[in-house]
């Protein structure tokens, strides 16, 4: 056996090796470059998933916007709160987390109630199909229902539902927007994830129009409007526009729509219930908007079961403070 | 051997993806957009020549005299690694353009089948240093022509009605194969073997 070969190629190849392992070690010592602590914290910090609601190239590109001073904290929708507080430990300042939200689609004309215009047979592609004059479906203004959305969510919250609409996972959802920007039709918003009631069309149209094309599409007929509780609707251009600061979940405009074009995340409402307290003043029953309270002056009034919806706008007005919503407790925290 | 026909021949007649079937992990995993098979083709080209200059060199100045060839898939494999990541630094520091554009490339070719393939073919071809570089130039521009290629229909097959058993990777390959088959055509012209 030729032993000096066995030893050249060991010092040869181990020496091989020592000497670019050196060489690296010099490398990266004298080429270090310096990064800012507190960037490798700050994307430490993010989720790491680059969905890109933050509006920054990944969250690397967060991350130094972040350091920079350029971007606000509050930014990073799939981390909520808990990241935003983290990046103002990091950065040293005080953060107010915006209050969480959660996408969802505002478009209820799936196949059974919205008809199709014409027969779509380009690529499945909510917006190749959607530049086509509209797209195939009867309404305008509804969901394509090909599917981007469900292709475009990084959480994989969005599936497609049997009825041809996309159905979101509220636990899945974080919030962050993508599918929102990439919808053609503009069917998908994000709302606050505690709000439980929210309307469920985007048909500008009148009513003729829009009972023409679907049977759940709001009309405009501004019955919600005249109704709310707390004027958080406004009728624009033939839609009611909610104003979720001001809106409380009543449910009244629920109850009230003639074409049931709102949702009610509640899984279950309350009744009033009227306790020997009344002294049958009526204030309640000019107030309540279902006719759900009867009775005779000066005695006790009743509440009738079927009518009431557990709007809770008795409640305040009682001088006797004789009115309890009872059942469905804890229907609130039903919200996503 | 004439400089044209081993640019020709590594281009085209024998393309490194489509004829010799080396380097097929970056051809399938980056070549979901065309954005990022060029970034990738790039950092091929980049690391590639560099590849080709320091193993020639290696090889011809060291392993010859020594009589150590036999080692050459190891130090080869050791030097381009290395290499690489020496160049990556060099990079972060003095050329930060050129480093967020190759960055994050860079690593996942190191230790390709494509580049080394490219080393030990310049050794079996007997290729001088001059034509080596030639032929490195050749695949990797090969490499780029195949990848980007594929990475535009690969755009278009996502949006295409595709039978589900056959969306996403099944239908690649068998895209991918219809494009080999195509570059079989270009065999009936002079190439090297």
């Amino acid at each position: 056996m030729d032993w000096t070969l066995v030893l050249k190629s060991v010092i040869g190849l181990g020496g091989l090796g020592l000497i670019l392992g050196l060489v690296l070690l010099v490398a990266s010592l004298r080429l270090a470059v310096r990064v800012d602590q507190r960037e490798q914290a700050a994307r430490a910090a993010l989720p790491g998933i680059n969905c890109g609601a933050c509006g920054y190239p990944g969250c690397d590109g967060y991350a130094a916007a972040v350091v920079a001073g350029k971007a606000p904290l509050d930014r990073c929708a799939p981390g909520g709160p808990p990241v935003a507080t983290r990046l103002g430990e990091i950065m040293g300042q005080e953060v107010t987390p915006a209050a969480p939200q959660g996408a969802v689609l505002i478009c209820r004309g799936g196949r059974t109630e919205a008809g199709q215009r014409f027969q779509y047979r380009g690529a499945a592609d909510c917006r190749q199909a959607a530049l086509l004059l509209g797209g195939p479906k009867a309404c305008i203004y509804g969901c394509v229902g090909l599917g981007h959305c469900v292709q475009v969510c990084p959480f994989k919250a969005i599936a497609m539902g049997e009825n041809g609409l996309p159905a979101i996972d509220p636990k899945k959802c974080t919030g962050c927007g993508k599918c929102v920007q990439e919808c053609p039709k503009a069917v998908l918003r994000l709302i606050p994830r505690s709000k439980l009631v929210y309307l469920t069309c985007a048909s500008h149209d009148k009513a003729r129009a829009v009972r023409d094309v679907c049977k759940v599409g709001c009309i405009g007929c501004g019955l919600c409007v005249k109704n709310c509780s707390t004027n958080a609707l406004k009728l624009e251009a033939n839609l009611p526009v909610m104003d979720f600061a001001r809106c409380i979940d009543c449910g009244i405009c629920v109850h009230k729509c003639p074409t049931k074009s709102f949702v009610d995340r509640a899984s279950g409402r309350p009744k009033a219930s009227i306790n020997p307290r009344c002294t049958g003043c009526e204030e309640c029953i000019k107030v309540c908007r279902f006719k759900a309270i009867e009775g005779e002056p000066e005695q006790q009034h009743k509440v009738i079961a079927d009518k009431c919806v557990g709007c809770g706008q008795c409640v305040p007005v009682c001088p006797a403070k004789a009115i309890d919503l009872i059942g469905a407790l804890g229907h609130r925290s039903d919200a996503a | 051997m004439n400089p044209a026909r081993i640019f020709i021949g590594a281009f085209l007649v024998n393309n490194i993806l489509l004829m010799r079937f080396i380097g097929l992990c970056p051809f399938f995993g980056v070549s979901t957009s065309v954005n990022t098979s060029v970034g990738m083709s790039a950092a091929v080209l980049f690391v590639m020549l560099l590849a080709a200059w320091v193993s020639w060199l290696l090889y011809h100045l060291l392993l010859v005299p020594l009589g150590l060839v036999f080692l050459r898939t190891a130090v080869f494999i050791l030097v381009i690694a290395a290499l690489v990541q020496f160049v990556e630094m060099f990079l972060k520091k003095h050329a930060r353009a050129l480093y967020s554009a190759l960055g994050i490339y860079l690593p996942l070719i190191t230790t390709n089948c494509a580049i080394l393939g490219v080393t030990f073919l310049n050794i079996d071809h007997k290729f001088s240093l001059l034509q080596a570089t030639v032929f490195a130039l050749g695949t990797a521009a090969g490499f780029a022509l195949a990848i980007v290629l594929f990475a535009a229909i690969r755009e278009r097959l996502d949006d295409a009605p595709i039978t589900p058993a056959l969306k996403g990777y099944p239908v690649a390959f068998i895209g991918a194969s219809l494009v080999s088959l195509a570059f079989l055509g270009f065999s009936a012209l002079f190439g090297i073997n």
